[in-house]
C-alpha cells in the first residue's frame, strides 16, 4: 500500500519501510529554529535540563525578528540572552536583523526537501513549501531537542487537497488557503497533515506555496506539504535526488479526507474578525471603511507580494487619513524590491516602509490600532486583540485586496 | 530708528510695531502653528474641556504631524493618534502621518523666512535655518494661539555667532553645534536667541544649518536664527515657496554677547551621558563599547547625513553585536536615498532601515535600549533614559562618527577605521 | 484514582493563544509578571478572579494559534487545576503536557455547566456535575510517562543523570 508525503518523510527519517497514522515514533531532527521571543526560555530550560552542549550547533538557527526593532524596555534583554547562549554553545547561525524567521529558514537555505524541522513558532509549517516536514513546538520541547537531536511525533493522518485550473487575475494563493481554512474550520486539520496537489499548485511559485503552508496551522494542521519539483530545486539551489522528487502522495495512499477545488471557483476573500475561519468574499464587504492597511509578514511579505501591491499602487495615492504600512519579510526581499523599483512605487504612493521583521503581525509595534479602527492585513491571524485593543477589527486578505483597499480607503477587490 | 536684531525685527513685524527691544513683552500674530503626536491629544482635550466657545482662529495656520510613534507601538498611542486624526479631519487641518519628523516636514513644506512659528515641540527652533523665528511652546500656549491666532512673546536677547572659515574634511555641522553648546553650556542661551552669520555661514549647506539651529534649544535658546542668503533662498525656491520677509540684523544691533568661531578649528565631538553640553573630542571616547547606533532624527536624518553615513558604511559591515538603525527624517529623504542607492548600502552593511519618524531619538517605539546598554546617536538628546531603560547611556555624535562606531562596535571616528 | 473538586469558569470555542496571553506582554521578565494579563482581550477581569483549584471548561480548539508556551504556563500559574475542552489545538496540547498542566477532552460538559458550578474530576475516569457523570478517556502511554516524570524538564534531568 502507498504512502502520503508525511509518511514517506517520517519513514525515511527513522529508517523504516513505512509508517502508519497514529504510530508514535522518535525522529532525528534535521534543523531547528528559535526566535527572539522564546530564546531566554529555551536557554533556561536547556540548562535546567542539565545539558552542557548542543547536539549539533550547525543545525540550530537563532533568529531575531519579533522584537526587531525593539519597542519595549525589556526587549534588548532577549538579544543579550540570545547572544550569550549563542556564544556559550558555539552557534554559527544567528540572524539579528535579517527578517522573519520563516522567510529566512527557506531563503537562506537552512531547509531542504524531506527535512524534519521544528521551530518555536506555530507558523513553522511554512517549510512544507519545499517539501519539508516542519512544525511548531514550545520552548521546553525545543530545549530537549537541542540536547538530544530527537523528538517524538505521532504520525498524522493526511488531508489531501487537489486544486486544478487557473486562478483569476485578482486571486492569489492567499485566497486559496483562506477559503480552505474557512471550509475546514479553525480546527479542521488538528493533528493532521495537509498535502497539496494539482496543476494549480504545480504552477505556483515557491513564494505562493509558502503562503499556503504558512497558514496551515490556522486550520490546526501539524504540517503542510508540497511535492518538491523543479521550482523547489531552483529555489533551494540544488538538484533533487530521486528520494526528494519521489515525495509524492502515492495513488494508493490512505487519506482521511480528500478535497477538490477548481481554481476558477476561487474569488478574493477576507478572514473577518476575529477568527481566521470566518471567511467571506471581498465583494460581500465591499465599501467597508478602513483605517489602515498592513502588507507584510511571513505569510505575504515576499517580493511577489510587494510587486503585486505595487502594480495596484503605481501612480496612485493611499487614501487620505488611511495608513499603509509595508514590512518586507526579509533583508533580501527588501533589497530586491529596492532594486526593481517596487519600493519607490510604494513609497511614492505614501506607504511607510519599515525594516523587515514580524512588525504588526505580532502586535507589539509596527502599526498598533485602537477601539473602533479597522485594518486590512496580509498576515495570518486576526485574533481578538492581536493588533491592539479587542475592539480593533482585523480583516485578513491577499496583497492585491490589501493594496486596492488602501487606495480606496475601504474594502474592495484587487 | 534703533538698530535691531533679526529676532527683534521678526517680533516687531508680528506685533505690528516699528521697533521692539529685548525685555519687551508683545502681543504677536503667529504665522504657523505646528503640533505633533507628542502632545496634540492633550491640546484637543483642553480644546473640548476648557474652552467656553471652542473654535480655531485660522485653520490654515495649523500643521499637525504624527511622527513620534510611527508606526504606532501601543493601543494608548493609537488612541491619541486617532484623536488627532479625527480632529484634523473634522476641522480640515493640514495633516501628515508617516511623512517624517515634524521639523523636517515643516522645512520641506511650510517654513518661510520672516515668519513667527510656534511648535508644540522644543526643536522648533530649527526653522531659523530659513530665517524664521521658530520656538517651542506648551499645550496651553499652543491652544491660545490656535483659538486666537495670537500670543505674547518676551523679546529675547541675542547671542551672535560670527562664523569664519570652513569645516575641515570629516567634520560636520553637528560637531560645530555640539562644540558651541559645550562652550556656552546647556543653559548658556536661556531665553535668548542664537543668531548665526558671517562669511563662514555660506559654507554651510541647508542640512548643516538645520542641524545647527535645531540643537540650539539644548543650550536653552528660545530660538535660533541664521541670515538668509542665496543658499537659503535657493532651498526655498526648490521647494516652491517665497519668503514672507527677509530680515537682517542691523549694523549696531545690541547683542548680549558676540562669539567668533573659526569653523576650521572644529573637530569631531561627542556629547557624553547624560547632558548635551558634556562634550569631549570624539577620540577621547574611543573604545567605549556600544550596543546600538542611530542615524536619523530632525537633527541628522537628512539626505546629506545619510550620504555621509553611507560613505563610511560602503563595503563595511556593522559589528555583529551592534544594532544600527538608519531612519530618514522624511519620506522625501527616504525616496531620495532609495534613488541614490543609499538604502542598499545600509542594507548590505547590515543596518536596520526604518520608515521616516522620530524613532530612537524619541526612545519609545523603535530601537529602545535595554538595561545597562550604550547607544551612540545622531539624535537631539542624551538625557538619562531618553532612549530606553533608565539605566542606559547615550552618546551624541555626527553621522560619520556614529556609522564608524557601528562598524567598530566601540566609539570610533571615521578616520580611525581601517 | 486521583480526584479533585472545584469551581468552573466557562469559555467558548477557539480560545486562542493571543487571548490567553497577548504578544504585547510576552517579553515581560517572568510568567508571574504575565499572569495578570491572561485572557485580557476577552475578559480583562478574569485573571484576578481565578482562584487556585478552579477549572476552565471551554469549547472546541482551545489554545489554537501560536506556539507560545507561556499560554499553558500562565494557566498553570493562575492555579487552574485542569482545562476541560471539546478539543485542544496541537501545539498547546504538547506544551501543556510538557509543563504538567492537565487537559481533558470532553464534548458534552461545556453545554451542561454554568460558570460558578462545582464539578469533580476523577482522573482517567470521569467528571461529575450535578449528579451526572461524563466519561473521559485516558492519555497515551508516552504522555503519561512525561507527566509522571513531572514534565519534560524533569524527564530530561533524569536522562542527564541529575535527579
Amino acid at each position: 500500500m502507498g504512502s502520503t508525503i508525511i509518511e514517506k518523510i517520517i519513514a525515511r527519517n527513522i529508517g523504516a519501510e513505512c509508517v502508519k497514522p497514529g504510530q508514535i515514533v522518535t525522529v532525528n531532527v534535521d534543523r531547528v529554529m528559535i526566535h527572539d521571543i522564546f530564546i531566554p526560555f529555551v536557554a533556561d530550560k536547556f540548562e535546567e535540563m542539565g545539558f552542557t552542549k548542543l547536539w549539533d550547533a550547525d543545525k540550530v538557527v537563532l533568529i531575531y525578528d519579533h522584537l526587531v526593532p525593539a519597542s519595549q524596555l525589556d526587549d534588548a534583554r532577549h538579544f543579550r540572552k540570545g547572544n550569550e547562549f549563542a556564544a556559550k554553545y558555539g552557534m554559527k547561525h544567528v540572524h539579528r536583523s535579517d527578517g522573519i524567521c520563516h522567510q529566512l529558514m527557506t531563503e537562506a537555505g537552512y531547509v531542504k526537501p524531506g527535512n524534519i524541522v521544528f521551530g518555536t513558532d506555530s507558523h513553522t509549517t511554512t517549510y512544507g513549501c519545499v517539501g519539508a516536514f516542519s512544525s511548531g513546538i514550545g520552548y521546553t520541547e525545543m530545549a530537549s531537542i537541542l540536547g538530544t537531536g530527537t523528538m517524538w511525533v505521532r504520525v498524522p493522518e493526511t488531508i489531501k487537497v487537489h486544486i486544478t485550473g487557473k486562478l483569476a487575475a485578482n486571486v492569489t494563493s492567499k485566497d486559496i488557503i483562506l477559503t480552505l481554512i474557512g471550509d475546514l474550520g479553525a480546527d479542521g486539520a488538528t493533528y493532521k497533515a495537509l498535502e497539496f496537489s494539482g496543476d494549480t499548485v504545480e504552477n505556483m511559485t515557491i513564494a505562493s506555496r509558502m503562503t499556503m503552508a504558512n497558514m496551515a496551522i490556522e486550520a490546526g494542521a501539524k504540517c503542510a506539504l508540497f511535492t518538491p519539483d523543479e521550482k523547489t530545486a531552483e529555489y533551494c539551489e540544488m538538484e533533487l535526488t530521486e528520494a526528494e522528487s519521489s515525495l509524492v502522495g502515492d495513488a494508493d495512499a490512505v487519506y482521511c479526507k480528500e478535497i477538490y477545488y477548481k481554481a476558477e471557483d476561487f474569488v478574493p476573500v477576507l478572514a473577518c474578525p476575529s477568527q481566521v475561519d470566518n471567511i467571506k468574499p471581498v465583494r460581500a464587504l465591499a465599501g467597508t471603511e478602513i483605517d489602515q492597511v498592513f502588507i507584510g509578514s511571513c505569510t505575504n511579505g515576499r517580493l511577489e507580494d510587494l510587486m503585486a501591491a505595487a502594480e495596484i499602487l503605481k501612480d496612485k495615492q493611499v487614501a487620505p487619513f488611511v495608513k499603509l504600512i509595508v514590512t518586507p519579510a526579509s533583508r533580501k526581499v527588501y533589497r530586491e524590491a529596492v532594486e526593481n523599483g517596487t519600493m519607490e512605487i510604494l513609497a511614492k504612493a505614501g506607504a511607510m516602509i519599515t525594516h523587515p521583521g514580524c512588525g504588526l503581525c505580532c502586535g507589539r509595534t509596527g502599526g498598533i490600532l485602537t477601539d473602533g479602527e479597522r485594518v486590512v492585513a496580509t498576515n495570518n491571524r486576526n485574533f481578538l486583540g492581536r493588533m491592539g485593543t479587542s475592539k480593533v477589527e482585523i480583516f485578513l486578505a491577499s496583497p492585491k485586496t490589501a493594496a486596492a483597499s488602501a487606495v480606496a480607503g475601504k474594502i474592495v477587490e484587487g | 530708528m534703533k538698530p535691531m536684531t533679526m529676532a527683534e525685527k521678526i517680533i516687531a513685524a508680528a506685533a505690528g510695531v516699528d521697533c521692539v527691544q529685548a525685555g519687551d513683552i508683545h502681543t504677536v500674530e503667529v504665522d504657523q502653528l505646528l503640533s505633533n503626536d507628542g502632545t496634540t491629544h492633550l491640546t484637543i482635550d483642553m480644546y473640548h474641556n476648557k474652552l467656553k466657545h471652542p473654535h480655531i482662529a485660522d485653520v490654515s495656520k495649523l500643521v499637525w504631524v504624527v511622527d513620534h510613534n510611527v508606526p504606532c507601538d501601543s493601543p494608548k498611542t493609537a488612541a491619541s493618534h486617532k484623536k488627532m486624526r479625527d480632529f484634523a479631519k473634522e476641522h480640515g487641518i493640514t495633516f501628515y502621518e508617516g511623512a517624517g519628523v515634524c521639523h523636517q516636514v515643516m522645512m520641506e513644506n511650510h517654513v518661510r523666512p520672516g515668519e513667527l512659528i510656534f511648535g508644540a515641540d522644543s526643536h522648533t527652533c530649527a526653522y531659523g535655518a530659513l530665517g524664521a523665528f521658530g520656538t517651542g511652546v506648551g499645550c496651553t500656549d499652543y491652544l491660545y494661539a490656535m483659538v486666537t491666532g495670537k500670543s505674547w512673546v518676551l523679546v529675547p536677547e541675542t547671542l551672535r555667532f560670527n562664523l569664519t572659515g570652513k569645516l575641515p574634511e570629516g567634520v560636520y555641522a553637528r560637531d560645530l553645534i555640539l562644540t558651541i553648546i559645550g562652550q556656552i553650556s546647556a543653559n548658556g542661551a536661556n531665553y535668548m536667541a542664537m543668531e548665526f552669520g558671517g562669511e563662514g555661514l555660506a559654507t554651510l549647506t541647508m542640512a548643516d544649518r538645520i542641524a545647527v539651529c535645531n540643537l540650539c534649544v539644548e543650550a536653552g535658546a528660545k530660538t535660533a536664527l541664521m541670515e538668509v542668503d542665496d543658499v537659503a533662498l535657493d532651498y526655498l525656491k526648490e521647494h516652491g515657496r517665497t519668503p514672507k520677509h527677509v530680515f537682517k540684523s542691523d549694523e549696531g544691533a545690541q547683542y548680549a554677547k558676540v562669539y567668533d568661531i573659526d569653523l576650521g578649528t572644529i573637530r569631531p565631538i561627542v556629547a557624553k551621558p547624560h547632558f548635551v553640553d558634556n562634550v569631549v573630542p570624539a577620540k577621547e571616547c574611543a573604545g567605549v563599547k556600544i550596543d546600538e547606533a542611530f542615524i536619523g532624527s530632525c537633527n541628522n536624518g537628512r539626505i546629506e547625513d545619510l550620504r555621509v553615513a553611507a560613505a563610511v558604511l560602503k563595503g563595511r559591515k556593522v559589528h555583529p553585536l551592534v544594532r544600527l538603525l538608519v531612519v530618514p527624517a522624511s519620506q522625501t529623504v527616504y525616496m531620495q536615498a532609495l534613488k541614490e542607492g543609499l538604502m542598499d548600502i545600509f542594507m548590505e552593511a547590515g543596518a536596520i532601515v526604518m520608515n521616516a519618524n522620530c524613532s530612537v531619538c524619541w526612545g519609545s517605539c523603535q530601537g529602545v535600549i535595554g538595561e545597562g546598554e550604550t547607544l551612540i546617536s545622531t539624535g537631539t538628546r542624551n538625557f538619562k533614559g531618553r532612549a530606553g531603560h533608565p539605566n542606559s547611556f547615550v552618546y551624541l555624535a555626527s553621522a560619520a562618527t556614529v556609522a564608524a562606531s557601528a562598524v567598530a562596535g566601540v566609539i570610533t571616528t571615521a578616520d580611525m577605521l581601517e | 484514582m486521583e480526584q479533585f473538586t472545584g469551581t468552573v469558569w466557562v469559555l467558548g470555542d477557539d480560545i486562542d493563544t493571543d487571548i490567553i496571553i497577548p504578544t504585547e506582554y510576552l517579553a515581560l521578565k517572568s510568567i508571574q509578571d504575565m499572569t495578570p494579563y491572561a485572557f485580557s482581550p476577552l475578559r480583562p477581569e478574569l485573571a484576578a478572579q481565578i482562584k487556585p483549584g478552579d477549572m476552565i471548561v471551554a469549547g472546541k480548539n482551545f489554545g489554537c494559534g501560536s506556539s507560545r508556551e507561556q499560554a499553558p504556563e500562565i494557566i498553570k500559574a493562575l492555579g487552574v487545576r485542569c482545562v476541560i475542552a471539546k478539543s485542544f489545538a496541537r501545539i498547546f496540547f504538547r506544551n501543556s503536557i510538557n509543563n504538567g498542566l492537565l487537559l481533558i477532552e470532553n464534548d458534552a460538559l461545556q453545554a451542561a455547566v454554568n460558570e460558578g458550578d462545582t464539578i469533580t474530576v476523577t482522573v482517567n475516569q470521569d467528571i461529575e456535575h450535578n449528579g451526572q457523570h461524563y466519561e473521559i478517556t485516558s492519555l497515551p502511554q508516552n504522555l503519561v510517562d512525561i507527566i509522571s516524570a513531572g514534565g519534560l524538564v524533569k524527564a530530561m534531568r533524569k536522562l542527564n543523570g541529575l535527579d
